[in-house]
């Protein structure tokens, strides 16, 4: 953790990751501190959600450190990954929520594998908290199928906090929603910010989202982070690559 | 001298291929064990497929009776009719045209399925789980049809000699004790069991071909019905190459 913020749950440090000649990520450097939201703001292919499946190990890149809670990921091996992904929620652009299992299952299935000694009672418990978190407790022996896209998203997030993670990463999370229902996930997210103290990167080019989530945003432009400051201070920036965002 | 990019693509789905194999095998032996899965694989993939090759049996050992009668007569030997049904059903038909029906079921909703679990993540949600989810749902479903294909082939061809015994009786009068009993002489351990053998073949190319087109299915709707549809052509392929070199095998070893 040398040369970053003794404070950060995750230190990104000159991260590079290409897709055969193509570079999406150019040394990309940014500090996500506890307790706050980060949003990394980037145009549609410009490697955010890239960026955040390399900080779970989901993906490798070329060069760079990431440090998560004190681990260096890229030296971790399978078990060391669980460990961390274990305390790391993630939130998916699609949900990924597993089609041939009721909620309840969809909930019960990283509890089960991630603590292996968890009784019925407690992953019970469990289950019907983060669905009371979420406002969906009635549709715990549903089909992902029977449930409407924003439920489904709300499901997607009792299934991340279900391990009480210290970390949520955010990939698009308003995206396909209509407004009113992105405006709620929106405020869920800060809600379990607020409730469970937990430090998040949220992935997003929805401005509303952005506004109402941000503590700090990271401006990614051409793979790299090209500014990271609060939504007001980059809003009165007169930069083109910045203020394209906000008009 | 410059490859066809058309071979080129060729030898690296083929070496992709064979390392998704190679993982497979490195993955089985490899702890931990997903059992469950394994048994629900076992369930999903062979008792679901019962009716279709049921009635596929059937259909196939009643066919190749009526049909065969007219040649047998003209022959003066009706009488065979029982040991040449049996024969063609127990060491080829049985076995390659299950295979392909089994191929035509499993290894497109297995392409299918993965191909879906890709596109929309589920694969990515799977591992962030903490779950291999290559063991999860490719080891257990290649294991399963491994196993559930020589399982089925032995009851379409059990379905299809009861099938074969009733078109026997459409023109002929035999009991199903003299059928059988004539059945039975006629097979040999020769008969049986290379044709047992090669279909865990089947039933793991069937399963490997399913899983490695679904699971490196490309992004989109489009990719996934691609992966389902080369699943099928692919892995049916594969069954007559196999079938092919057991054949060979067979041969050499003096079986036939």
């Amino acid at each position: 953790m040398e040369g970053h913020n003794p404070d950060a749950v995750i230190a990104i440090d000159r991260l590079v990751k290409k897709f055969g000649e193509k570079v999406v990520l150019n040394e990309f450097t940014v500090d996500l501190k506890r307790g706050e939201n980060l949003v990394v703001l980037g145009r549609s292919g410009s490697g955010k959600s890239v960026l955040i499946k390399c900080v779970i190990g989901l993906m490798r890149p070329e060069s760079g450190t990431i440090n998560v809670l004190g681990e260096d990921v890229l030296s971790l091996d399978h078990d060391g990954l669980d460990n961390i992904r274990s305390r790391v929620g993630f939130l998916f652009q699609s949900n990924a929520l597993y089609d041939s299992m009721t909620v309840k299952q969809n909930l019960e299935f990283p509890m089960r594998r991630h603590l292996k000694n968890i009784d019925y009672k407690e992953s019970m418990d469990r289950i019907m908290d983060a669905l009371e978190n979420v406002g969906l407790a009635h549709t715990l022996n549903m089909m992902p199928s029977e449930l409407s896209g924003g439920m489904q998203k709300r499901i997607a997030l009792a299934r991340t906090l279900i391990l009480n993670p210290e970390i949520i990463l955010y990939d698009e999370p308003t995206t396909g929603l209509d407004p009113i229902t992105g405006k709620e996930i929106t405020l869920l997210m800060k809600e379990i910010q607020e409730k469970y103290k937990t430090s998040s990167i949220i992935i997003s080019h929805d401005m509303k989202c952005v506004k109402r989530a941000a503590d700090r945003i990271a401006v990614l432009v051409n793979g790299s982070c090209y500014a990271v400051d609060t939504y007001d201070n980059l809003k009165r920036s007169s930069d083109p690559n910045i203020n394209q965002f906000f008009e | 001298m410059r490859m066809p990019d058309s071979f080129n693509k060729y030898l690296d789905e083929t070496g992709a291929t064979s390392r998704f194999t190679y993982r497979y095998f490195h993955e089985l032996v490899r702890p931990r064990y997903e059992i469950r899965q394994f048994l629900r694989q076992c369930y999903l993939i062979g008792y679901n497929s019962l009716p279709l090759i049921g009635i596929t049996g059937f259909i196939m050992g009643l066919v190749l009776t009526i049909q065969l009668r007219p040649s047998l007569i003209s022959y003066g030997v009706e009488s065979q009719l029982p040991v040449m049904v049996s024969l063609a059903i127990v060491r080829e038909i049985g076995p390659v045209i299950t295979a392909l029906i089994f191929a035509g079921k499993i290894s497109s909703s297995i392409g299918a399925e993965l191909g879906s679990m890709k596109v929309t993540e589920q694969i990515d949600a799977m591992e962030v789980s903490g779950t291999n989810p290559f063991k999860y749902l490719v080891v257990t479903r290649v294991a399963a049809a491994t196993l559930m294909l020589p399982v089925l082939v032995m009851i379409s061809d059990a379905i299809s000699l009861y099938g074969s015994y009733l078109g026997v009786n459409i023109r002929g009068n035999t009991s199903l004790r003299l059928f059988f009993f004539q059945v039975f002489q006629t097979l040999q351990f020769g008969d049986v069991l290379p044709a047992f053998i090669k279909t865990f073949f089947f039933g793991f190319a069937i399963g490997i071909i399913g899983c490695y087109k679904g699971y490196n299915s490309s992004k989109g709707t489009e990719g996934v019905g691609r992966s389902a549809n080369s699943a099928v052509v692919v892995s049916s392929l594969m069954v007559f190459i196999i079938d092919l070199i057991a054949v060979q095998i067979t041969d050499i070893l003096g079986l036939n």
